[in-house]
């Protein structure tokens, strides 16, 4: 498993040698050796951080490898630039998209062809490459109306264009339902028996072991193994990437059926933007001392009902929502704070916190109405003591002991505006995609904690994107679509098929013939 | 009153072309994504240097092409700080804008009082003899003749060809059009060094046609009207063509309330692009986040992390 897997007699199509990369003191990529086949889907494994976008980003020719060269197909290349790489036939799916929110499907489609004009000859090209491969694209409209999976199509769709050799994919399921991933393992499938090349970056350890044949997986920016993920278990397969053992989220507590603490009564809202969702007759109760999830694909009211639940924003057209028996419908966040409520929204950076101050400083945006954060004037020492306390609890692990917040990893910030709100001693805590793009042990380390206030009598509502996630932590679990709630169910007599299914219908009927 | 209309139809594009001309290229550099509020100084900077050079070589062209690389050069100053540099683009604009008035002065300041000749006129043979509109329309000089060909050659290039799709996919996601490879930085200096090429054109049309004699601020805020009119416009060409000229109107009827003629104060009309504006912007946002037309990226500094 150590070893670096025979390339045999086929020739390889990429070989990677020695590639190092530094970032000032801190080598993100150290002597890093990978090597992919054609016909071979492999998988680039490793916590965040571990580099492998910094490697990914070599490869598209992102960025300068400072020591050790690149093969294709046998022969020492030079990617000065992503054309050069795309000359080559190598081709990129971004994890977070590079598109162009105002322009249309098909200008961003010409805008990653080399040479091409959004012309009609184009639009040719791109609907018969779409066909061929399942992906259902509408040419002409501008992608700021599209979900993140007719996005991601557009993504797949441009780089099939270039008729590929090898396809790098950044994480391209972490925002797909089960059913639109289904579609998108049987695109992969189709590309891989034409024996194209794939490197497959993802999370997902389970889909990884379904679709990869070979895996290479770093940490720390060292390549730590070769495996075959198909002779692994998940929980082997994390102990690589991760170094020691990764624990499930322990037993939840079985109380779950304190008294009702959020209810949700018919909310309807307006969004405050022209193209946002439309909240319909939401209703929704979390008692104290459970975890309950609200599944459902990026862009489907989420936002709309996180800010409506916080207070934040959206013009509430009818229905209550009530904390601990108080109508707090027409209340600011910080009264809601008052009685008890916490909230940690998506946008981590600009939304949670400011990225340009300290993490002290960003303490006070959501503690200045309910705690101690000084008299008159801020007491500084306060605040650098309550981070501290913070920093020290959660194991937020920065450049200095109190950095900016733009300075930390996705996954150590996370962890910081959740410690931040818990440290408020919530009864209730909203949290809106409490791991997105959050490395292995601190996702584990966030969900364990949610899972604990919980068993000592907070009420807690996650919102998510990974189904995964909702079944591991939650008491009960409800689809969300187009605005439209689903109501909630134990989430032991449910099964991932159907809740995927409600998160593609805003039947609220449906569920019922199910 | 019939034989009026060709010479207050002559005025008006007179007063207005320079407009046309400056916020086109203001147009083409904030579709890139940059926002440079040194129109106004690289517009001086033309009309001065412009006039200058009209002066010591006796010709009012060589003056127009004199005046359009002052332009590019207060853009290039701009490019080397907001592109190079990274710096704030609304400071470094500023800072053009007053570095281009003083500079201007200093640069022009034996030149005022000098008097210039007309610039010749070009008739368009056939059109310029239709009865009243055919002078008035087709009887112009070269740079009016230009600022036609600018303007359907930049509504042309941003819609239809790769360049112009290149130069708008930067404008709207400078991210995204590094991760694709796109040269963001290369783009950007291209239009910012055509913004100014315009404004200098401007600047030097007003010294050397619209006025004929350089004095110190005879841009007497176009510069802004030019930046105004790009937001009046909301990423469509026609709207900021129509626009200048409405604008154009509005100045020529300002100076005839200036002196008297019509019974509404002149402050009130130097005030009306500004209303307008403001009530454009007001209208467009009401029709939601995307009304107003900005690009994405629209001034924020861009650094490559290689």
């Amino acid at each position: 498993m150590s070893t670096a897997p025979d390339p045999g007699p086929v020739q390889p199509l990429i070989r990677c040698v020695g590639i190092t990369k530094r970032f000032g003191s801190l080598v993100a990529n150290d002597a890093v050796e990978l090597t992919v086949l054609p016909g071979e889907i492999h998988a680039l494994l490793g916590e965040n951080g571990a580099g492998k976008s910094t490697l990914v980003k070599m490869l598209y020719g992102l960025m300068k490898p400072d020591a050790g060269h690149i093969e294709w197909k046998g022969r020492r290349v030079d990617l000065v630039n992503p054309e050069a790489a795309r000359a080559l036939g190598i081709g990129m799916v971004f994890q977070h998209f590079s598109l162009f929110d105002d322009l249309s499907v098909l200008e961003n489609i010409a805008l990653g062809t080399p040479g091409a004009r959004a012309d009609a000859a184009l639009a040719d090209r791109a609907t018969r490459v779409a066909r061929t491969y399942g992906l259902d694209l509408d040419l002409e409209r501008p992608v700021w109306t599209l979900s993140a999976g007719e996005r991601q199509r557009i993504e797949i769709a441009r780089c099939l264009l270039q008729e590929p050799e090898l396809i790098v994919l950044d994480e391209p399921t972490s925002v797909l339902t089960p059913q639109e991933t289904e579609t998108l393992f049987a695109s992969l499938e189709t590309l891989r028996a034409r024996g194209a090349g794939l490197l497959f970056i993802s999370h997902k350890l389970e889909e990884v072991r379904r679709l990869c044949s070979a895996a290479t997986i770093l940490r720390g920016g060292k390549v730590v193994a070769h495996a075959d993920p198909r002779a692994e278990t998940a929980a082997s397969l994390a102990r690589l990437m991760v170094g020691e053992g990764v624990s499930d989220v322990r037993a939840k507590a079985a109380v779950g059926s304190g008294p009702a603490f959020l209810v949700v009564d018919r909310l309807s809202v307006k969004p405050e933007i022209s193209h946002g969702i439309p909240l319909r007759e939401v209703s929704l109760t979390v008692r104290s001392g459970e975890v309950v999830a609200i599944a459902g694909v990026a862009g489907n009211g989420q936002s709309e009902l996180f800010a409506a639940l916080s207070g934040e924003g959206g013009m509430i057209t009818a229905g209550t929502i009530t904390l601990d028996g108080a109508d707090v419908t027409r209340l600011a966040i910080g009264q809601r704070r008052r009685l008890g409520a916490a909230y940690v929204p998506e946008g981590r950076l600009g939304h949670a916190t400011l990225p340009q101050r300290s993490l002290s400083d960003n303490i006070t945006l959501s503690w200045h109405e309910t705690e101690n954060v000084g008299g008159w004037f801020l007491s500084l020492e306060r605040l650098k003591q309550a981070a501290g306390a913070i920093i020290h609890r959660f194991d937020v692990r920065g450049p200095s002991t109190d950095p900016r917040a733009a300075q930390l990893s996705g996954g150590n910030l996370q962890k910081y505006i959740v410690g931040r709100e818990i440290e408020r001693k919530p009864r209730l805590i909203i949290v809106d995609q409490p791991t997105w793009g959050v490395d292995a042990r601190a996702a584990a380390l966030i969900r364990q904690t949610l899972v604990d206030i919980a068993r000592d009598g907070a009420a807690v509502l996650v919102i998510t994107q990974d189904l995964d996630e909702a079944f591991e932590i939650s008491d009960r679990i409800a689809a969300i679509c187009g605005g439209v709630l689903h109501t909630p169910v134990a989430t032991a007599s449910t099964t991932r098929e159907a809740v995927g299914l409600k998160m593609t219908s805003t039947d609220r009927q449906a569920e019922v013939a199910a | 009153m019939i034989e009026l209309i060709p010479l207050i139809l002559t005025t008006i594009i007179t007063a207005a072309t320079p407009l046309v001309i400056a916020a086109l290229g203001e147009h083409v550099v904030e579709r890139s994504g940059v926002l440079n509020l040194g129109v106004e100084g690289m517009m001086i900077m033309g009309a001065s240097l412009g006039f200058a050079g009209a002066v010591v070589l006796d010709s009012s062209l060589a003056g127009l092409v004199i005046g359009m690389a002052a332009g590019m050069a207060m853009a290039g100053v701009f490019a080397l700080f907001a592109l190079g540099l990274a710096t704030n683009q609304v400071a470094t604009g500023l800072a053009v804008t007053i570095l281009g008035l003083g500079l201007a002065g200093l640069i022009g300041q034996s030149f005022v009082g000098m008097p210039r000749p007309p610039i010749g006129l070009i008739s368009i043979p056939v059109l310029a003899d239709i009865p009243v509109l055919g002078p008035a329309l087709f009887r112009q000089d070269v740079v009016v003749y230009l600022s036609v060909v600018l303007v359907v050659g930049v509504a042309y290039v941003l819609r239809t060809t790769r360049a112009g799709l290149i130069l708008r996919g930067v404008g709207e996601s400078h991210g995204s059009a590094h991760a694709l490879g796109l040269p963001v930085l290369k783009v950007r200096l291209m239009a910012v060094l055509f913004g100014g090429l315009c404004a200098g054109l401007a600047g030097a049309y007003l010294s050397l046609v619209y006025t004929r004699f350089w004095s110190p601020g005879m841009t007497a805020g176009r510069g802004w009207i030019a930046l105004a009119l790009v937001v009046f416009a909301a990423g469509q060409v026609w709207r900021l063509v129509a626009g200048a000229y409405l604008f154009g109107a509005i100045m020529i009827a300002q100076l005839h309330a200036q002196a008297g003629a019509i019974g509404i104060p002149s402050q009130l009309l130097s005030m009306l692009p500004y209303l307008m504006t403001i009530a454009a912007l007001v209208v467009l946002s009401m029709a939601g986040r995307r009304g107003t037309g900005a690009a994405g990226s629209l001034g924020q500094p861009f650094v490559p992390d290689r």
